[in-house]
């Protein structure tokens, strides 16, 4: 089959799909996005949450079809050209990128709670993010970058 | 993080145990981003843009995608194979058996003992039987079902006790015994006046690194390949490729792919053989990239154990003997289990000074899935067994747990039980103290409502009348539930609630042992690149994650006083890294590197002498320059160069290890021993049986932090992993068949089971390592789990001798 979708704010499509194709496979292996990562494919760990039409889903748990005619951002998607988004930025400062493979899942994980909670408590950002598995971490560094990540996006940087 | 730097410590150790530390060279002022900054990660961006190349990432025109099938049963003959229907599936472009291998169908990490592809049995639930190259990954794996093996199905052997026993089925031709490790220290007679003695399991855990098996083989069109993988040791892996491909190591050429998390469970091989044989059958590139399920059996786990130990002490505390028999089940191959083994038994009483020590480690061959390297190898199965005995032998002597760790601790210039003389600081009391001289967190506060009837008194949860005295004005916070056990899943509110605290120390050795000739190759070449003097730093050292590639970047800028450093992909032009792991790169193939530096800054010189004429004292370089003060020269490297390139190749090798003696264990087995402590703070709901870690505090002496923010990550993640296994992730395996191969049902902590980390880092040099450092990522993966064991234990009074502590273990329910 053929899937048409706004990705990154650019009409893609891709053609010979099978219908069994998750959208998380379409991304990496059809449209040359593979930044959505593989780890479980079973919606455990979050490595491939991607927005679908705003809300933040498991690209490997969205069938392919399921995705024609909506709106998709990747981790791709959220830097301005080379600046980067304030929670990427965040993520590099702070040291909470190790191995990487979790990074983009957490990246627009914590993008979406800061959209919706502009300073979430400690306990706001455990609970958002943890469908997000990371196995370097030991998330310490995670809560240390979403916590800067909060003061850059609301201005109030020490 | 407060890091307590105490460069002392390094001139106390007596002079005849080899040369004093190179610090810092003097003739170099570096840039920023040298060692000692927390300088940011050279592969950063491309990791948070999604750039970043993983072994899964891996594409190329006109590949093809491998499958293979595995065997369902943990122990059966094959008695026919028949791959015509597979191969006759539309889109299918190869089915291969082990009667494809072109070389010798065996491969292994310390013994060449497990086919590439099962012959005539199969020792293990999920042993690769065939493989499939299609158009499609789901086409592969579609065929794959379609090939018809027919087994005899035989009886497992799944009990490694039992394994050991005369008489008992085989495994392996040779018999069940992998290796049998004795360690004999004083008197096999010793008596003491205290007495404890106990039996202790730990289960299977899995690395669960989050990028799975995955790599690109491609073919060169003249019988050769090259592979892309995700891997923890390059050359180890084309020694056994060349051997089952029967090439010469020239005709097969690896290259690192982005590596998602490691922990020991790369370490052997995976899809490396079969997506080469793909690719030279069918001509195309071909990839191969687990999914989530096959990752469990595609790899190797931490050994099972299984341990019984005797503790005795004098009346002061003091220990007189440690008595100890530990058995590792090392599943159907050997992988690194006789290495587990040594240092299981080598390392199986922990960083305590004992005249009398009588241990027997044992690896053994079963059914079970394979064993072999995870963060800790070895020294975390025996940890959870000596630190329960110490706490249980400070019960018996009514002494203070931290008090009796502290007494029999460890110290620069103690006797191992090998016999090995520790010479660099062994600072384990003061790591102790530090951890207990934290301030602890926080009681939970109760809600303010009646507690229902169900309520039992326990030590946080204020009293009746001290909640009565809380003026009804100023009502008590609620506790936010998922500060407490069972979190969100709302099944308390401090009811049922105990807390308690546990200690834990330990130790690892860092760097390969017993003799192995363990070395590190660095390349560094210097040269001007758009006017700028510039770095080349080429190892095959795998970067997994951990930041290596970091920190060859900053002992390139601390040797050579030039910022712009760029790392060479990881590959098989350049000699070997050895492994990224027991926690030896930084030690190894940092100082590879740093002597490599030391090279090509003497050719520096000595170029500026040449063109000076004469011989200048002090050269110095500082930030792209060399200079003299006395001879008043400042001279642009990118001048001095102009178009000369130096380059130097260093092979590096860390002081030598000797194997132990085979009847007694004693010997100089390892090169260095790092070592870390913990305190946990947990609440248990006594009721349900569920655990909440409410604190994790860790000291660690890492000799000397070259990248501060990478030492803390590793803490925290090593602390992370300990937790896991302590609480909740355990491969469950019954009749050798994996119960659990899924994220779904192998739970690994979340950021809601994690508690928030205080971290203290000591920098005591270790005056025989480059700069003093010393191996870091093992020792919090030790500690932490058995001071969580030990704080479920004082909040319940049970005595809990099995990791994972699971809720029916806390219930009476198992």
């Amino acid at each position: 089959m053929r899937v048409t979708a706004t990705v990154n704010g650019q009409t893609r499509q891709a053609d010979d799909v099978w219908e069994g194709e998750s959208l998380l496979f379409v991304l990496r292996e059809r449209l040359g996005l593979p930044g959505s990562k593989n780890a479980c494919e079973q919606g455990e760990c979050g490595s491939c949450t991607v927005y679908l039409d705003d809300v933040p889903v498991c690209a490997c748990l969205v069938a392919a079809g399921q995705a024609s005619g909506r709106s998709i951002v990747t981790v791709e998607g959220l830097a301005s050209g080379t600046d980067l988004h304030p929670v990427q930025q965040a993520f590099l400062w702070t040291g909470a990128v190790q191995c990487g493979f979790c990074t983009p899942g957490l990246i627009v994980a914590a993008h979406d709670l800061l959209t919706r909670t502009p300073g979430p408590t400690d306990s706001q950002i455990r609970e958002a993010l943890a469908g997000n598995l990371c196995r370097c971490t030991g998330y310490e560094k995670i809560l240390d970058a979403v916590r800067l990540a909060a003061r850059q996006m609301t201005g109030d940087a020490e | 993080m407060t890091i307590q730097a105490n460069s002392t410590a390094a001139n106390t150790v007596s002079a005849n145990t080899g040369p004093a530390p190179v610090s810092a060279p003097d003739q170099v002022t570096a840039p920023p981003g040298g060692i000692g900054d927390s300088a940011p990660r050279p592969d950063g961006i491309l990791k948070v843009t999604g750039q970043f190349a993983y072994g899964s990432d891996l594409w190329m025109d006109g590949m093809l995608w491998g499958a293979t099938l595995r065997s369902p049963h943990p122990s059966a003959r094959i008695t026919s194979v028949s791959i015509g229907e597979a191969l006759a599936t539309p889109g299918v472009h190869a089915v291969l058996t082990h009667a494809d291998v072109p070389g010798t169908n065996r491969c292994g990490l310390e013994h060449a003992d497990q086919p590439v592809l099962a012959e005539d049995v199969v020792r293990y639930q999920g042993e690769p039987v065939a493989l499939v190259a299609a158009d499609h990954p789901e086409i592969a794996r579609l065929a794959a079902r379609k090939i018809r093996v027919e087994y005899d199905v035989l009886e497992p052997v799944t009990d490694p006790v039992a394994a050991m026993a005369p008489g008992a089925p085989r495994v392996q031709p040779d018999g069940n015994l992998v290796r049998h490790l004795k360690l004999r220290k004083g008197s096999p007679d010793a008596s003491a006046p205290v007495v404890v003695s106990g039996d202790y399991r730990v289960g299977m855990q899995d690395q669960a690194f989050l990028g799975p098996e995955a790599g690109l083989a491609v073919p060169d069109g003249a019988g050769g390949v090259d592979l892309y993988v995700a891997t923890q040791w390059l050359h180890v892996d084309q020694r056994q490729v060349c051997a089952a491909l029967g090439l010469p190591l020239e005709r097969v050429r690896l290259t690192l792919a982005g590596v998602g998390g490691a922990f020991g469970g790369r370490e052997d091989l995976s899809m490396h053989v079969h997506a080469c044989l793909l690719a030279l059958h069918t001509g195309k590139p071909v990839k191969m990239s687990y999914n989530r399920e096959e990752s469990f059996f595609g790899h190797v786990h931490r050994h099972p154990a299984t341990m019984h130990y005797e503790h005795g002490a004098a009346a002061d505390g003091r220990l007189v003997y440690v008595k100890a028999t530990i058995v590792l089940d090392g599943g159907a191959y050997a992988s690194s289990t006789p290495a587990v083994v040594g240092n299981a038994g080598t390392m199986g009483i922990g960083p305590y000074v004992v005249p009398n020590v009588h241990v027997d480690a044992y690896g053994v061959y079963t059914n079970n899935p394979p064993c072999g390297a995870m963060r800790g190898f070895g020294s975390v199965q025996a940890a959870f067994a000596h630190e329960a005995q110490m706490d249980k032998l400070a019960a018996a002597l009514r002494m203070d747990p931290v008090e009796l760790r502290c007494l029999n601790g460890m110290s620069l210039g103690a006797q191992a039980p090998t016999g090995q003389v520790i010479d660099s600081p062994a600072p384990v009391a003061e790591l102790l103290r530090l951890v207990q001289r934290r301030p602890m967190p926080q009681s939970r506060q109760l809600p303010s409502r009646q507690l229902p009837s169900r309520h039992i008194q326990s030590r946080q949860i204020p009293s009746r009348q001290e909640q009565q005295a809380n003026p009804a004005s100023q009502p008590a916070p609620q506790p936010e539930l998922l500060d407490l056990p069972g979190g969100a899943g709302n099944t308390t509110h401090g009811e049922g609630v105990r807390r308690g605290v546990g200690y834990a120390v330990a130790y690892k050795n860092v760097g390969f042992s017993e003799g192995f000739d363990d070395y590190s190759v660095a390349r560094v070449r210097l040269e001007v690149s758009a006017g700028e003097p510039t770095v080349a730093v080429h190892t095959a050292a795998a970067e997994v994650g951990q930041g290596l590639v970091t920190i060859e970047q900053q002992i390139c800028r601390t040797e050579l006083g030039v910022r712009n450093v760029v790392t060479h992909p990881k590959d098989t032009s350049v000699g070997s890294g050895g492994s990224t792991s027991a926690s030896r790169q930084t030690y190894v193939t940092g100082g590879a590197i740093q002597a490599a530096c030391q090279k090509v800054r003497d050719r520096l010189f000595a170029l500026a002498q040449y063109r000076l004429g004469h011989t200048v004292a002090d050269l110095r370089l500082a930030d792209g320059h060399v200079v003299s003060a006395s001879a008043d020269i400042v001279v642009s490297i990118a001048e001095l160069l102009g178009n000369q390139v130096i380059e130097e190749t260093v092979q590096w090798r860390h002081r030598p290890t000797y194997p132990v003696d085979p009847e007694t264990g004693q010997g100089f087995a390892h090169v260095q021993y790092a070592f870390a402590a913990h305190r946990a703070v947990v609440d248990v709901d006594t009721e349900l049986g569920l655990v909440k870690v409410v604190e994790l505090a860790c000291a660690q002496d890492v000799g000397k932090a070259l990248n501060p923010d990478a030492v803390l990550g590793q803490i925290h993640g090593g602390s992370a992993q300990g937790l896991g296994l302590a609480v909740m992730e355990e491969i469950q395996v019954t009749d050798g068949r994996i119960r659990n191969p899924s994220f779904t049902d192998y739970l690994i902590p979340t950021i809601l089971d994690m508690p928030p980390m205080h971290v203290d880092v000591l920098e005591y040099a270790d005056p025989h390592s480059p700069y003093g450092v010393r191996g870091v990522g093992e020792p919090p993966t030790i500690s932490s789990g058995p001071a969580i064991a030990a704080a479920i234990r004082a909040a319940t009074g049970l005595e809990l001798g099995r990791i994972p502590i699971k809720p029916e273990h806390l219930t009476g329910t198992a």
